[in-house]
């Protein structure tokens, strides 16, 4: 009891100056190697029972660092640190404990459940790899787990094509809560779903939250969505994050000229009215050859002189908020 | 369904587009079961309908009919299609006619839509030959033209690139770009900003209100986003599985919403910074097509509903000159009234 007192005081997740660089081919056929820089020093952290949204447009890292936190990529730099201990030193053993604790739920639910395993076995396989349970009774925790997600039991004889897009991400949410993880890193876990659907799996994954005390890193290029879910947004771009702030204050003051172009860009239904705000101009740079200074900088309406020298980092200005822009001391 | 709010057009006397009881059915084990369900909709020039449904309620299948491309073994069984007077659906030769001319489509997937081996020049030269062969000396300018159009940067260097070497927004604006090529009076949008990053979308939708403005185009947009629908359309019609459940003005369907559908649909959206302590669901999934009844498709997941539902499908009901509404709950209203 003591032990988990003290831990309190930590963040379940912290995630410092996270770099993660993939070689590739500057012209087919050549040697030499450029790099594209997919996440480029991200700190952040994550507190217990928080969920902690990402949001950024694709290509700008989000499922890189998703991936990295999760142990799925190699030669990453940086520290992340899970209740104190660096989860890119584990190995062996002590890697495969940590595995207990951090589960991951993917985008696309077809592809992450094998097509010709039934959706049993399919949920057993966690029990089986961490050796929880006689073989007996985990026929009867997979029935636990499918009713806990509001699926039926007898769905559990089903193969994945048997069942519907949301009905195969609901199987996924359960085989990641199987093993009563601490933190769930979910990747753009209902944009392939109908919305009927995704009001559906955001209210199960609120209520898990709730009910299980989880946190997660929920990554999604919606920010209504996010902002349904989090407390705390974080947008990234391009590599690097350019703001955290409380979802209230990040939708209603956003800072950084990215998030505020994101917003304006957001069809609104709000009346039925339609939006007067002019979208950005351009397009996302590459991510092999990122502006210098400031990578917002070609895109950005208040861009100064300095934005193309000058990185800016990211600093807090306020009680819970951090920006990166050279507009905010 | 006619615009208002735009001064000119009040005039207009013939819709551009009828559709009526326009039925597609698909062989399922020995029978025919239908994708499109008596879909009725018109649509007045330069107006902007929106079509809004899940996957699988049949936005597709219906703008496919109207070019003549319902896939074998799907079949149009019943209804009609005028464009412009002419019935599409008796007449293949006005289809093969009036189809990348006068009707022009976007496909959703930009990515599988342009020909990977050749340049975005050539790909526009096809297709502004393959309609009228006597522009060839122009088709250089007339291509530059065109993508200077739709905001490309650049386009005597850019019509020599590969669509490998353009991004998704890119290329989209490329499609745009080609069906804008033989100046269509119909343009038909299938999904085109559902691949793309949402600053993205935001110029693609503006391109799009910009074509409408200044040629004066008529627009069927295709969404499953009520956003991007409420962005860009005047005219909303909204599907469930084949069978229309609403339509109306903007106004009509997203302020004053009838159908319990439409209501369940727009509740269960997240929205900025005005979210609900928990988001209201619509229960249940789309039915698969083998099981659809005879009454209303929507009838198993409808919090509101009775057993007419499920044996009889319900006829149109009017709310107002604009705002239509099918659903057993404003017929019974209209029945006691007698």
């Amino acid at each position: 009891m003591s032990e988990s007192n003290q831990l309190s005081d930590l963040a379940l997740l912290r995630v410092e100056n996270l770099v993660k660089h993939y070689p590739v081919a500057v012209r087919s056929f050549s040697r030499s190697t450029g790099r594209v820089y997919a996440v480029d020093g991200v700190t952040f952290s994550i507190q217990r029972g928080e969920a902690f949204g990402l949001v950024g447009e694709s290509g700008c890292g989000k499922s890189t660092l998703c991936r990295a936190v999760a142990g799925l990529e190699s030669e990453v730099q940086g520290v992340v640190y899970l209740e104190g201990r660096n989860l890119l030193n584990l190995r062996g053993k002590e890697r495969k404990a940590i595995a207990r604790e951090v589960q991951m739920i993917f985008q696309d639910p077809k592809a992450s459940l094998h097509p010709l395993m039934r959706i049993e076995e399919a949920l057993m396989e966690p029990f089986a790899i961490h050796n929880l349970g006689q073989p007996a009774e985990r026929s009867k925790m997979v029935e636990e787990l499918l009713e806990r997600v509001g699926l039926r039991p007898e769905h559990k004889h089903r193969l994945p094509r048997g069942l519907s897009g949301g009905q195969r991400q609901l199987v996924c949410i359960a085989r990641a809560i199987a093993l009563k993880p601490k933190l769930i890193l979910c990747d753009e876990p209902v944009s392939s779903l109908d919305v009927s659907m995704q009001s559906q799996v955001l209210n199960l994954l609120q209520d898990l939250q709730e009910d299980l005390g989880l946190s997660y890193l929920f990554v999604s290029h919606n920010l209504g969505i996010v902002d349904y879910l989090c407390k705390t947004i974080s947008v990234m771009y391009l590599g690097k994050i350019v703001e955290i702030a409380p979802n209230r204050d990040l939708v209603k003051r956003p800072l950084h000229p990215y998030t505020q172009a994101l917003l304006s860009s957001i069809p609104s239904i709000s009346k039925g009215r339609k939006s007067q705000t002019r979208p950005p101009q351009g397009e996302i740079p590459s991510a092999d050859k990122p502006p210098s200074g400031c990578r917002f900088h070609p895109r950005c309406l208040y861009a100064m002189e300095r934005c193309q020298r000058e990185p800016p980092s990211l600093l807090t200005i306020e009680t819970h908020r951090q920006v990166a822009c050279h507009l905010y001391p | 369904m006619q615009s208002r709010g735009h001064g000119e057009e009040v005039k207009l006397d013939q819709p551009l587009v009828v559709v009526k009881d326009l039925t597609i059915a698909f062989p399922v084990q020995d029978r025919l079961v239908s994708v499109v369900d008596s879909l009725s909709f018109s649509l007045y020039r330069k107006s902007v309908l929106g079509i809004v449904g899940e996957t699988g309620s049949g936005k597709t299948m219906t703008v496919w009919a109207m070019l003549g491309l319902v896939p074998p073994p799907g079949q149009v069984i019943k209804g009609e299609i005028w464009f412009d007077g002419e019935n599409l659906l008796c007449s293949p030769e006005a289809t093969r006619r009036v189809r990348g001319t006068k009707i022009a489509m976007v496909f959703q997937d930009p990515y599988s839509s342009l020909n990977p081996f050749y340049t975005i020049g050539d790909q526009i030269a096809h297709v502004l030959n393959a309609h009228d062969q006597r522009r060839k000396d122009h088709i250089v300018e007339e291509s530059i033209t065109l993508l200077h159009q739709v905001g490309i940067p650049d386009p005597p260097h850019r019509i020599k690139d590969y669509p490998l070497q353009l991004s998704g927004g890119m290329r989209q604006r490329v499609m745009i770009a080609l069906a804008l090529a033989n100046k269509p009076t119909l343009l038909i949008a299938d999904e085109p900003t559902s691949s793309l990053d949402v600053t993205i979308q935001a110029q693609i939708l503006e391109l799009f209100s910009g074509i409408r403005r200044e040629h004066g185009t008529t627009i069927i947009f295709i969404s499953h986003d009520l956003g991007v629908i409420a962005e860009i359309a005047d005219e909303v019609l909204v599907i469930y599985a084949g069978q229309a459940m609403e339509s109306g003005s903007i106004d009509d369907i997203f302020v004053n919403p009838l159908h319990p559908y439409t209501r369940g649909l727009l509740s269960t959206i997240p929205r900025l910074g005005d979210n609900p302590e928990r988001l209201p669901i619509v229960k249940g999934s789309l039915p698969s097509l083998a099981d659809m009844g005879q009454g209303c498709r929507f009838f198993s997941r409808c919090a509101e509903s009775k057993p007419i539902c499920e044996v009889s499908k319900p006829g149109l009901t009017a709310a107002s000159f604009t705002h239509q509404v099918y659903c057993h709950i404003y017929q019974v209203q209209a029945c006691s009234l007698r």
